[in-house]
């Protein structure tokens, strides 16, 4: 992983829910700033016990330090520094507005307006965009020298790869803007479609909709080269040599299919693909050899042999579904060695748990070993 | 107490459920959602009744499970029918359902005004997804000549944006004051918000973070939709087959694989054990658990189990 991520200033994991992409985030931030370097973790949505993990009772839109001491008796040596934050996504979208207003008139209407509130919240791809554009800050800083962004738990990776320019797309609203000022000017280009398309809508709608989108275009008019200046910043960063995408996966089919299905979009966008982590694998112990059946009943009794054996079996056969998958993930995304991580017995949200997971991404325990794939 | 009462309420509240007419099965991404709708599905519509499951944001996982053509409405299995809505088809029959003309909603479909509208409109998506749902539940069809269902099982989208498509009626009754739409989403949130009507089943692994979205969703949904959580399913119960006199038996004996496997089978059937008991702890809802299905593929077959399990539950 240490090769992988050579030279690289922005890690992007991306991948399905549930696969354990946060934690993975963490664990590659920790061991990137153990070895000296200056890291900042951004999360989206992080278990409480992790942010408590790490010594921080909240994780807020701003990056905090990590206490190096917080990993003193757990075999981490932190040479460099570890920050941590959780994107809010709805106080990154009004900073972002509040620094390219003109003036505080003009935010206020923004940040006053019932379509904006939603916006920034609720709507599909503004958190995409939010983290993007927080990643896009915090590299502008130059206060890190490697920064980590969990994605968000979109199901639709082009969500992501698309949101600065579906959110300037939208934002600019230029046809839109026309068809909602059918007053002056505007009504005098505007087309005999458009004035049907706008009676229906009021009889649809009602008139309060159509003003209230009519003034939130209008207090945007002000910000929107600024908008469209910053995603074209978002989208050289995400397009950068020194940024790389890793995708995170479980053995699971619909996490698998996800980041084949993302693998593709990366090619098709041009973004540059850094490898894959796969998470939850079972593995078989490489250590301890076979035992037949014989010496199992023999050293345990029939009873708990049998128990044995049916566990060993299940264990087996889920081995080998994961080895199946790995197969796959390997055929489709051409990541010949993907970083492999255990299945391990809890859930993974203390120190602990991201010292051990960090062992498997940087190849500091020993390899897991999946049976050869069935045919 | 809870723990106690939970078997009986349980089947009480399980019971009860299939007799709603529309019943929205949730949960974090990765926990078996999907799964579990299907195999409700299939449990309903082996009780007779005309069932359909209705996945939402372009998603075809019930229907890859027991596989269906992708056509809409099409039947599964005998009584159970499925359809994946798209948004976007959704905003089409809603037009021509509500304007006079067929060539007037074509206006307003081809119309790059409209389409900025409709994509600048908070909620709207959602609200279209939620009203096809509706569309589905009602004794009476908007769409002509199609059959009633007993009950719509709606496999909703991970926790966080299933509230938000649960709660798009009412976001979009408060911010349209008036206008028909308004009037159309109170008429869509009435429904949603009764819980004579609307069931909730959250599914969740019994696994730390799992558990504590399911919490946090219980904890929030009677505010932000005013319906509770009637079923909370943990999916994936691996067997816990040893008890302390094995685990000392094992520790004894010679190590291999068979033995290394038990292991950590073990270890993980006990962090299992020991988040199922906090989530009973702590959940309202009754909780009902369902083994762990190992299959590369998922299909009708596999999720037998699952069916049967459920079956009994209810």
């Amino acid at each position: 992983m240490r090769r992988r991520l050579q030279g690289r200033r922005v890690v992007i994991c991306a991948g399905s829910g549930g696969v354990g992409k946060t934690t993975t985030s963490a664990a590659l931030a920790m061991g990137l700033a153990a070895a000296g370097q200056r890291v900042a973790v951004v999360t989206i949505d992080p278990a409480k016990r992790l942010a408590n993990s790490l010594g921080l009772a909240e994780l807020d839109n701003e990056p905090r330090l990590v206490a190096p001491d917080r990993f003193a008796g757990h075999g981490i040596e932190m040479h460099g520094e570890l920050w941590a934050m959780q994107l809010d996504a709805k106080q990154t979208f009004d900073e972002l507005v509040a620094g390219l207003s003109p003036d505080d008139a003009a935010r206020d209407d923004v940040l006053a307006n019932r379509i904006y509130q939603q916006l920034s919240s609720a709507v599909a791809g503004s958190q995409e965009f939010t983290a993007v554009a927080k990643l896009y800050e915090l590299d502008r800083s130059g206060r890190f020298d490697v920064l980590v962004l969990d994605t968000p738990p979109s199901r639709n990776a082009l969500d992501f790869l698309d949101a600065p320019d579906r959110l300037t797309g939208f934002l600019e609203g230029r046809a839109l803007k026309v068809f909602l000022a059918p007053t002056g000017l505007a009504a005098k280009v505007a087309a005999a479609g458009t004035s049907v398309v706008f009676g229906v809508l009021r009889r649809l709608t009602g008139v309060d909709l159509l003003n209230d989108l009519s003034v939130f275009f209008r207090s945007l008019s002000g910000l929107v080269d600024g908008f469209k200046e910053r995603a074209e910043g978002v989208k050289a960063l995400l397009g950068d040599p020194a940024t790389t995408f890793l995708i995170v996966s479980s053995p699971e089919r619909e996490a698998v299919e996800e980041a084949i299905f993302f693998h593709g979009k990366l090619a098709e966008h041009g973004m540059p693909f850094g490898g894959l982590v796969v998470n939850r694998v079972h593995a078989l112990d490489g250590a301890a050899g076979e035992a037949d059946a014989a010496a199992l009943q023999a050293a345990l009794g029939a009873s708990l042999a049998g128990k044995v054996g049916r566990a060993y079996a299940e264990e087996r056969a889920l081995a080998e579904r994961d080895a199946a998958a790995i197969e796959r993930l390997r055929a489709e995304t051409g990541d010949a060695a993907p970083v492999l991580v255990p299945q391990l017995a809890g859930d993974v949200h203390d120190i602990d748990g991201l010292v051990a997971i960090h062992a498997h991404l940087f190849g500091l325990a020993r390899a897991v070993v999946v049976p050869a794939a069935a045919p | 107490m809870a723990e106690t009462a939970a078997p009986a309420s349980a089947a009480a509240v399980a019971a009860g459920l299939l007799r709603k007419p529309l019943v929205v099965v949730t949960g974090k991404g990765g926990v078996g959602k999907s799964t579990v709708a299907a195999a409700l599905g299939l449990a309903a519509a082996r009780r007779g009744l005309r069932t359909i499951i209705a996945e939402v944001a372009r998603r075809d996982d019930v229907s890859r499970v027991l596989g269906g053509t992708g056509v809409h409405e099409d039947e599964l299995a005998p009584g159970l029918h499925h359809i994946s809505i798209d948004p976007e088809e959704a905003m089409e029959e809603y037009l021509v359902d509500q304007l006079p003309t067929r060539a007037l909603a074509d206006v307003l479909l081809s119309s790059r005004g409209f389409s900025y509208f409709a994509a600048a409109t908070p909620g709207l998506r959602e609200l279209l997804t939620v009203g096809k749902v509706w569309e589905l539940a009602q004794e009476d069809r908007r769409t002509p000549g199609a059959a009633p269902y007993d009950l719509v099982i709606l496999d909703a989208p991970a926790t966080g944006h299933g509230v938000a498509v649960l709660s798009a009626p009412r976001t979009f009754a408060d911010a349209t004051l008036m206008g028909r739409i308004a009037r159309q989403g109170r008429i869509i949130d009435a429904m949603l918000s009764d819980p004579a009507q609307t069931g909730v089943v959250a599914v969740a692994r019994p696994e730390e973070m799992p558990v504590n979205e399911t919490l946090a969703l219980e904890a929030a949904l009677p505010d932000a939709v005013g319906v509770k959580i009637d079923l909370v399913v943990a999916n994936g119960l691996l067997p816990d087959r040893f008890d302390a006199a094995d685990v000392r038996a094992l520790e004894a004996a010679p190590p291999s694989r068979p033995v290394r496997a038990a292991f950590v089978a073990h270890a993980r059937a006990r962090a299992q054990r020991a988040q199922l008991a906090r989530l009973r702890r702590r959940a309202e809802a009754p909780v009902v658990t369902l083994p762990f299905v190992s299959a590369g593929m998922l299909d009708a077959p596999a999720i037998e189990p699952l069916v049967r399990a459920l079956e009994r539950a209810v």
